[in-house]
């Protein structure tokens, strides 16, 4: 189990206070202006070395992403951060803005440093209101201590923006939240021409998750080969992990990268409801995640590759566990709807797929389907995934597509079931 | 997609109180010159805070601030679905959470307590048009499911009986606690912290 020394998210629960000066004692800001001094290029290299992969579902090297933003272009560049924290399950980021929002500003500081960017753009869901203040409080005190602005003392003009959405789950995709900080409906751009080429304003631009940027402060700090000491290869580092549905404790928990899933639900969240042996399935890295079942989860670890392997993903790391009570079908059945509700309208086959699927799963739900709309439905997953500009269209098709390949027993017998009970009723 | 439309019946005109409109101006000085659309979502906010609901003579009113086509504003307000389009309870709009990992613990009960204490659909006033609700999507507080958003602050962890006592406090016009309402910090693990437990200044050694 990773050690209290090694978090890097000391006041992920609120416990200690959020200002300036404490942050400043737990770490914060510490030597940050060596880090400026050091350069562009150690800053890229430090987090390459780290082996720190992109906290916001992807998992691209944050360091290489770095290193695409072009190094002399008279346009400005931008750093963006995403804090648009929508996918269900995942609840991370709301904890670093509300109670370790300087680690946040002063990673946008070195992060925007090592990419020459004067500006970065904060984007909030517009229903963190309160992390929106504290986050707005928070960059108002580091440009009172200028630690950021103008003739800050760190040597590198710095200004942060915090921008916020209003409800919509699409804006957490990266060129549609630029759209949005834009003033415009968040509809995704095709790709390329990718941000670092033409993002926010037409200029150079790198989104990063809220997670990505505020451990590059404890990173440069303790080093590049700390981080990467910690986890597994090519999956190191700590991780926030947020596990809720149906264990005893739910919460969000600081732990290593590859812990294993079994360690992280017994550890931190007092066990399964009902005990191991009662786990049903586990989502493991946010809704768009196709489901584990139990019976892969006794040996699971907790990374980008190992859940690959799984035809799943490590997402968000944000764990959804399933009892035995839950109505499998139902729950997936959920998931389509959020989908439907929140696909932008751009492409055929989200727009119509995404209600198309909810409504074929609404009716499996309750049994009125007949057995052969099952390999339909499988069908219209494959039509929607890969078919559209953004990865709402494959976010909608896997947690249906894992329906299909795990519990497909369960919809051919409650189809069966309702079919029998409509047989008797006519008799 | 939801379909979303204006509501029929539109007051006449807007105009943000005086500190709204200091604060607007403020707010649009934040983005580069020429990009003063990039406020809309913004404003439109605060015109929501000051109304109660987003009316169309304030959409208009914003557009115009920012230079931009009406129809240009008119898309923000009916994409993004935190704007109330129609006018929402006096004292409270109660926004529950639905998607999984909320039912998952409960949140069906939630809704049909809403049903049956507020109004029968969502976005109705309830008779004395002091509360409405609606079912929302994921609000981001998972591992403290289930949740509603009243205003600005999240009510977490509920069950039905807490959360009767909510819809009791907000008819009697008593002041809610926002946040757990088990009593536990925030995303904590109930019972306590299994991490965190050493003194968080001590400094951290370099590898």
């Amino acid at each position: 189990m990773l050690q209290d020394k090694d978090r890097i998210f000391r006041n992920l629960y609120g416990f200690h206070d959020w200002r300036l000066p404490a942050a400043r004692a737990r770490g914060a800001w510490d030597g940050a202006k060596g880090f400026i001094e050091n350069g562009h290029d150690w800053i890229i290299n430090e987090v390459k070395t780290s082996g720190l992969r992109g906290r916001g579902g992807a998992g691209f090297p944050t360091g290489l992403k770095w290193s695409f933003m072009p190094k002399n272009d008279a346009r400005p560049s931008y750093l963006v951060i995403n804090g648009d924290e929508s996918e269900p399950g995942s609840c991370k980021d709301r904890e670093i803005m509300r109670h370790d929002p300087h680690l946040l500003i002063e990673g946008a500081l070195l992060a925007s440093f090592a990419m020459r960017a004067h500006t970065c753009f904060i984007y909030i869901r517009g229903e963190f209101i309160r992390e929106r203040e504290r986050l707005q409080a928070a960059v108002d005190e580091a440009y009172d201590a200028r630690l950021i602005g103008k003739d800050n003392v760190h040597g590198w003009d710095f200004d942060i923006v915090i921008h916020h959405g209003a409800g919509a789950y699409i804006c957490g995709e990266e060129t549609a939240l630029i759209e949005s900080i834009e003033g415009k409906k968040g509809m995704p751009r095709l790709k390329p021409p990718f941000p670092a080429n033409v993002g926010l304003y037409g200029a150079p631009t790198t989104v990063n998750n809220v997670e990505s940027i505020a451990v590059v402060g404890d990173i440069l700090r303790r080093g590049g080969a700390w981080f990467a000491s910690l986890g597994k290869p090519n999956n190191t580092g700590t991780k926030l992990f947020q596990i809720s549905g149906h264990v005893n404790n739910p919460c969000v928990v600081e732990e290593e990268m590859g812990i294993p899933l079994r360690e992280l639900i017994d550890k931190h969240c007092g066990g399964v409801r009902g005990g191991w042996d009662n786990l049903l399935c586990a989502i493991p890295g946010g809704s768009s995640m196709p489901m584990i079942p139990a019976e892969q989860c006794n040996d699971l670890t907790m990374d980008f590759d190992a859940l690959v392997k799984l035809k799943s993903g490590l997402g968000t790391a944000a764990v959804i566990v399933m009892d035995k009570s839950t109505d499998i079908i139902k729950a997936i059945t959920r998931i389509a709807y959020f989908y439907k509700h929140e696909s932008c309208g751009q492409c055929t086959p989200c727009r119509e797929g995404t209600g198309w699927m909810f409504r074929v799963l609404d009716r499996m739900q309750r049994g009125e389907a007949e057995l052969r709309e099952i390999d339909l439905l499988y069908n219209v997953t494959k039509q929607v995934e890969g078919h559209t500009i953004c990865a709402l269209g494959d976010a909608a098709a896997w947690p249906v597509q894992g329906l299909l390949r795990n519990y497909r027993h369960v919809i051919e017998e409650r189809i069966e079931a309702r079919r029998a009970a409509a047989k008797e009723a006519a008799e | 997609m939801a379909v979303r439309r204006l509501y029929p019946e539109q007051p006449l005109s807007f105009a943000f109180t005086p500190e709204n409109q200091a604060w607007a101006q403020r707010e649009i000085a934040k983005y580069p010159a020429g990009k003063e659309a990039s406020a809309v979502i913004a404003l439109l906010w605060r015109a929501q805070e000051q109304e109660g609901w987003t009316t169309e003579p304030a959409i208009r009113a914003i557009a115009d601030m920012l230079g931009m086509a009406y129809i240009r504003a008119l898309e923000i307000a009916t994409f993004y679905t935190m704007f109330q389009l129609a006018p929402v309870g006096k004292k409270a709009h109660v926004q529950v959470c639905g998607t999984t990992p909320c039912m998952l613990r409960g949140s069906d009960a939630i809704i049909e307590m809403c049903k049956e204490h507020i109004a029968e659909h969502p976005h109705e006033l309830s008779k004395d048009g002091d509360l409405s609700w609606e079912e929302v999507e994921c609000l981001g507080c998972c591992a403290n499911a289930p949740v509603v958003q009243i205003g600005k602050d999240t009510y977490e962890d509920l069950d039905p009986e807490l959360f009767a006592k909510i819809l009791q406090d907000l008819e009697k016009g008593r002041p809610l606690k926002p946040g757990s309402q088990t009593g536990r910090q925030t995303s904590c693990p109930a019972g306590g912290p299994t991490t965190l437990l050493a003194d968080p200044t001590l400094k951290a050694e370099k590898v």
